[in-house]
């Protein structure tokens, strides 16, 4: 386990290289998911219930499904093969954002839902239509919406099914933690493969970690204010 | 307008991720089997052809049957697999080039140490096979249509049992690699087909070992083939074929024979 930790330039490449790829993915599904989660919440149109409905459900979009569709996208044969994408990191960064997107989605409609039943009275009383008022819950909501993308980000650099597929798991180009456990694991070498789970797991409770810290940092500042 | 969306997105992450990963244009992609990965063959001679020729050597590790099946979408450049017959078939049907040998193994058959359906010292791969069915003891199989699986069905058929009818009993289908399932086969005490380079390399051998080797119908051909740039236009044609050169030329086969792990040859080179 030491010598793992010890210097070896190979594994940190690995362990950038997840981080590199889940944290572009949530970016990028927050950009999508956090919008079209907000409007979710505000916007009263027909149907919207079962949006809402199915949102939940594409929470739990099975990964090797996701991996298989992303890859018959990016497959030469497939529509957009020309891009050369497939075995390529933005490959695997594709597939996070279609398995995370929904996630963040969910929860800022969630979120953004609940605030707006509890303020919504006071806010049309000050002349704020709903979409305007979509900012100001984003932002009281915040510290609850960093929660949303911490899942989002659990999810993505937990993930083997998908990446495996669309990434190939090609040495020094597309291997991850989680294929590199994968790997070591269908080596045989089991001690390995727990010892890199550990590393991994290890990652995810520092990101959480240090982004819950902020937030309560933040929460408590904004109570001084109050 | 979705397609345009989702390129915008992928050139921007591109732009974003710019590692020299996506710069660099000199490699190519090769379809592969578990077997050359999981016993580090790979890993161990690529580097070489990569400092000699500049080309990067991007190795995808399925099984045999899906490593197949990718190429035929044009996913990779060169395929280095091993199920002669189904090579074979991929040129006839004009998705590959030329099918050229590059080495052997062969397949031995694994099991507990106890072995309870008494194969243990046996020469006679049918034999031992009819012998398990009998027993009814544990069989791991590969049940993914990669090489090994392609062989260890040749040999149940030859056998006369229909594994079919017993799946889920004592014959137990993983749908994995050959690792996965040999730590299938060492978490059930069962009987298990493998290649003899990823059994030496394998990690967890707990108490499984050699039972049935040396039968002719055990050996294990590994061809490489070019896929065809007339199906697939994109395909690195002339840096695929430089490395099946080197591999089917006189330094990559030495490459070949001089890999060894805890003092074995792994695999042997045979390039016509």
């Amino acid at each position: 386990m030491l010598l793992i930790l010890s210097g070896d330039s190979e594994l940190w490449a690995i362990v950038l290289l997840s981080l590199k790829v889940s944290l572009l993915a949530v970016v990028v599904a927050a950009a999508i998911g956090m919008p079209l989660g907000a409007a979710l919440a505000v916007g009263r149109f027909p149907g919207r219930r079962l949006v809402v409905v199915l949102l939940n459900a594409l929470m739990g979009l099975p990964p090797v499904v996701v991996g298989l569709l992303v890859y018959l996208m990016l497959s030469r044969s497939g529509p957009l093969g020309v891009l050369q994408l497939l075995y390529t990191p933005t490959a695997m960064i594709i597939a996070q954002v279609v398995l995370v997107t929904p996630i963040i989605a969910a929860l800022t409609r969630q979120t953004v839902e609940t605030l707006d039943a509890e303020y919504a009275e006071q806010l049309r009383s000050l002349g704020v239509s709903r979409l305007a008022s979509v900012p100001t819950l984003v932002w009281d909501g915040r510290v609850a919406l960093l929660t949303a993308l911490l899942a989002g980000f659990g999810r993505a650099i937990a993930e083997v099914g998908a990446v495996i597929m669309v990434g190939g798991n090609i040495n020094h180009v597309t291997r991850v933690m989680t294929t590199t456990i994968a790997l070591e694991t269908s080596k045989g070498n089991l001690a390995l493969a727990l010892a890199l789970g550990a590393i991994l797991i290890g990652i995810a409770v520092s990101v959480t970690g240090l982004v819950s810290l902020l937030a309560v940092r933040e929460g408590q500042g904004e109570m001084r204010h109050a | 307008m979705f397609g345009k969306f989702v390129r915008g997105v992928a050139l921007g992450l591109a732009l974003v991720s710019g590692s020299a990963a996506f710069a660099d244009d000199n490699f190519i992609v090769v379809q592969s089997t578990t077997s050359t990965q999981n016993s580090g063959l790979l890993d161990a001679i690529l580097p070489t052809f990569r400092d000699k020729t500049g080309i990067e050597v991007r190795v995808v590790a399925v099984g045999t049957g899906q490593a197949i099946k990718n190429a035929m979408n044009g996913d990779g450049d060169v395929l280095l697999v091993h199920a002669k017959p189904a090579e074979e078939k991929f040129v006839a049907d004009g998705w590959g080039v030329e099918r050229r040998d590059v080495m052997y193994n062969d397949f031995v058959l694994i099991g507990p140490e106890e072995d309870p359906a008494g194969v243990a010292g046996g020469k006679d791969i049918v034999a031992a096979f009819r012998q398990i069915a009998e027993a009814n003891a544990p069989f791991a199989s590969r049940g993914d249509d990669s090489g090994t699986h392609k062989a260890e069905l040749r040999h149940w058929e030859e056998a006369n049992v229909d594994v079919a009818a017993h799946s889920g009993a004592w014959y137990r289908e993983t749908g994995s690699g050959m690792g996965a399932t040999l730590n299938a086969a060492a978490g059930m005490d069962a009987y298990v087909l493998s290649d003899r380079a990823t059994w030496i390399a394998f990690g967890n051998k707990s108490g499984m070992k050699i039972l049935v080797e040396g039968d002719p119908k055990l050996f294990n051909q590994y061809g490489v083939i070019l896929v065809n740039p007339e199906k697939h236009a994109h395909v690195k044609a002339a840096e695929g074929q430089s490395f099946i050169d080197w591999l089917t030329g006189e330094e990559g086969q030495a490459a070949i024979a001089g890999y060894k792990l805890d003092g074995q040859q792994l695999f042997f080179p045979n390039a016509q």
